[in-house]
């Protein structure tokens, strides 16, 4: 360890006062920036974003993408709404979704104007969407895209409407400051600088909360090297819903999840082979499970029922066949192939070969490296699929988040709107994208539509509370001291022993996180179980994890860059916290393929189709859980029909 | 899959402050060994927390002088395979070596305009403040929006 990295005992503190704070650069981040500093023109406010990356590759869309997976075109947001809902298990709040479908293809005509190549169907090559452009659908709501730089072209129109000066980038923010006179308030926010010894303290009247899902909470499949190849990208740490709950935002369907059945060890992308290459997958014997199975989506009246059964139902399926010793499970590239390849030339041939590999390269390029490290050629050769570790995310298909505030002219139940659209139940915090529960499948351009959506609220916000002044519940130095204990812990312990990494009175970040992935992966439905759990392991989940956040307090830090995981990790262990909490509270298997309650191993939907939200209280430290009424804004169909 | 830095490749960005890997990576990975005392190897960049990199790729887009380049994750993945590629304006180069020595070559548009082009608001409406508090887009300058709302059971 070099000593040029030492971090000092007290960072230097630089103190900020604006209206609005963007709390995260990803595409949530980036759609609020476009809209609102073109509403915010000649208002006077001050708008400020801060990323903890650099914009142009940070969030879930860093690596690129092959598809958006949002784009209605002629369809209408009720039944985008009414595909949600069934892939949620029918728990999800039609406001919000229909909102998004609404709104959504203006952002991506705003992409493809950005310069985002989109695939177009022959004939329509050179039209743009706007233009009534027919784009090449691999789904019913999903559209192919060249999607290498779609990140970096949405970040040049976001960091150009903020202007250079509005930009904070490689400043980690790690807790949300409640307003003296109001706690139900947020009042500012702290952080620090990943690469200078600086503590951030931002007041403001309002703020946006888009940090991204949680990853990495659990043991992943991967080891040693590979621990970093996670599906969802591994930075995404769990801020947006630890800081929320520690604000004391209500937190939604915490226990939701995602288990995507991906290509096994890449985690490369399966969406492009069955939907537009319509590859089946198979057992070791070459049995196409989903067919073989099929029996099994009748006991889960209407979700299994529906065109395209729910996400869950079909890792149920895929399962079964895994534990009852038919596995491998093999995605069947080779026929799917040589089906597409019947009626082609060979030049039309390798160009399909092309797609099949641009998937991979626009989104997943590890997965490229798997298949050439084992000689894997997909059309000589089928891979094998592996339901992964759990992901806890709003945005794809999963819907755990924090409880806003919906639109008013949909129908919606009044409690489920509040004044100001996707304002938390703290007044002047916001979110967008991952942060927002109960609407999953918002995918990259329904979040970044969400981010839109949430600046003019919050702009609208801004204004009314024109000549509001935060206060600060507790001094400055106690904040600084909070945030810095990590590095003080190391510098005032580091000597006892003579391994800097095996000390009595610290804990790396590391070893912390390794402790928490195997709690939950042991007692809260990780893999070792096969995603199982019962009160008694959750009763013994709860003590463990509970030890866990307790020595989180006695996280070290020996540099910035361990500071960085230091308050990482502190916030995987309170969306751990939650996730386990919502498991335990909800009686039932809502999910069956994503998590199985052994001991309510069923679907209740007369006592459970219900929103299970939560409240955090940061002084005790504990959790307040409860049920809210569901209602359907949209028909659907039902168990019964 | 972790990046590393090949030695006789990188500069250190021309003893710049940060180097540009240092500047992209997602996940806070790369890091400038300014003295040496890290890797042996002073002013260049290598990857301090390797089991945490995602492959994304962004360090080895950006280089400028080519020198980051992935060994897939040796506790999984046979030694041999190289996804390599090269990043243009309006396109991206793939090259995929197998370890059975087939290569195999792609090349993807990437954008249809120059990079820094965009003009976020050129030719787009001036939002109406009348309209701040209502659903829709400043872009869709009042339109009306997607839906038809008989569909809307709950609405009275």
């Amino acid at each position: 360890m070099s000593d040029t990295k030492l971090l000092p005992s007290n960072p230097e503190v630089v103190e900020e006062e604006v209206d609005i704070l963007l709390i995260g650069g990803g595409m949530a981040a980036c759609g609020a920036a476009y809209e609102i500093m073109r509403w915010a023109e000649g208002t006077g406010l001050k708008i400020k974003l801060v990323d903890k990356a650099a914009m142009d590759r940070s969030g879930a869309v860093a690596q690129g993408l092959s598809a958006i997976n949002t784009y209605l075109g002629d369809q209408d947001p009720a039944d985008y709404a009414r595909m949600v809902a069934n892939d949620l298990m029918g728990i999800t709040r039609d406001d919000l979704v229909y909102d998004v479908g609404r709104h959504v293809d203006d952002s991506v005509q705003l992409f493809e104007e950005w310069g985002l190549p989109i695939w177009k169907q022959p004939g329509d090559e050179g039209k743009t969407l706007k233009e009534g452009g027919k784009p090449v659908r691999s789904g019913k709501w999903q559209i192919m895209i060249n999607g290498e730089s779609y990140k970096w072209i949405v970040a040049e129109a976001a960091k150009k409407a903020l202007g250079t000066d509005n930009i904070q980038e490689r400043v980690f923010i790690v807790k949300l400051i409640n307003d003296k006179n109001d706690p139900s308030r947020v009042a500012g926010a702290i952080g620090f600088s990943v690469r200078e010894a600086k503590v951030y303290v931002y007041k403001f009247k309002a703020c946006l909360l888009v940090a991204g899902g949680a990853v990495n909470i659990f043991r992943p499949r991967s080891v040693g090297e590979g621990t970093g190849r996670a599906w969802y990208p591994v930075w995404n740490a769990g801020s947006t819903y630890a800081m929320a709950a520690e604000a004391g935002a209500e937190m939604t369907m915490m226990e939701n999840r995602f288990v995507p059945a991906r290509f096994k060890d890449g985690y490369g992308p399966v969406g492009a082979w069955f939907l537009l290459f319509k590859a089946k997958a198979t057992n070791a014997f070459g049995e196409v499970y989903m067919d073989t199975n099929k029996e099994m989506l009748k006991d889960y009246p209407p979700y299994g029922l529906a065109a395209v059964p729910a996400t869950c139902l079909r890792n149920h399926l895929m399962m079964k066949e895994m534990k009852e010793g038919r596995g491998p499970i093999y995605m069947d590239t080779p026929a799917a192939m040589a089906k597409l390849a019947e009626n082609m030339t060979p030049k039309e041939v390798k160009h399909l070969e092309a797609e099949a590999w641009e998937d991979f390269l626009d989104m997943c390029i590890g997965q490229a490296g798997v298949w050439a490290g084992e000689n894997i050629e997909p059309e000589k050769k089928p891979s094998e699929l592996m339901p992964t570790e759990p992901y806890l995310l709003g945005s794809h298909s999963g819907c755990c988040g924090i409880w806003v505030s919906g639109p008013e002219d949909l129908g919606a139940p009044a409690d489920w709107h509040w004044g100001y659209r996707s304002m938390t139940t703290i007044k002047g915090l916001f979110t967008a994208g991952d942060g927002v529960g109960a609407s999953g499948h918002k995918f990259s351009s329904g979040s970044h539509t969400e981010g839109r959506i949430a600046a003019k609220a919050m702009l609208k916000f801004a204004l009314d509370n024109k000549d509001w002044k935060p206060e600060f519940e507790a001094s400055t130095q106690e904040l600084v001291d909070e945030i810095w204990r990590p590095a003080r812990t190391f510098l005032e312990n580091k000597d006892y022993s003579t391994a800097v990494d095996v000390n009595p009175n610290y804990i790396t970040p590391k070893m912390l996180q390794f402790r928490l992935q195997k709690i939950m992966d042991e007692y809260v439905a990780g893999v070792a179980t096969w995603y199982q759990t019962n009160a008694k392991m959750l009763e013994i989940a709860e003590e463990k994890l509970g030890m866990l956040k307790e020595d989180a307090m006695k996280m070290r830090a020996k540099d910035l860059h361990e500071l960085l995981r230091a308050w990482e990790n502190y916030h995987r262990v309170l969306t751990a916290e939650a996730h386990m909490k919502h498991i335990q509270f909800r009686k039932e298997s809502r999910y069956p393929g994503f998590y199985y309650r052994m001991d309510h191993n069923f679907i209740d939907e007369e006592n459970w189709k219900c929103f299970v939200n939560s409240t955090y209280d940061r002084k005790t430290k504990t959790w307040n859980v409860f049920k809210r009424p569901h209602v359907d804004l949209v028909s659907k169909p039902t168990a019964g029909h | 899959m972790p990046s590393f830095v090949r030695t006789e490749k990188c500069d250190g960005c021309k003893g710049q402050d940060k180097t540009a890997c240092m500047y992209i990576c997602p996940h806070d990975l790369m890091r400038l060994d300014k003295d040496g005392n890290e890797t042996g190897h002073a002013m260049k960049a290598y990857n301090q927390e390797p089991e945490q990199c995602w492959e994304c790729y962004s360090c080895v887009k950006l280089c400028p002088q080519n020198a980051i380049e992935m060994r897939a994750y040796a506790d999984i993945v046979p030694l041999g395979g190289v996804v390599q590629p090269l990043r243009g304006t309006d396109s991206i180069v793939w090259t995929v070596k197998f370890r059975n020595g087939v290569v195999k070559r792609f090349k993807f548009p990437i954008r249809t305009t120059p990079e820094g082009s965009i003009r976020p608001y050129d030719g787009k409406p001036k939002p109406d403040m009348s309209r701040l508090a209502q659903p829709g887009f400043f872009t869709m300058d009042g339109a009306p929006l997607k839906g038809d709302r008989s569909q809307l059971m709950q609405l009275k």
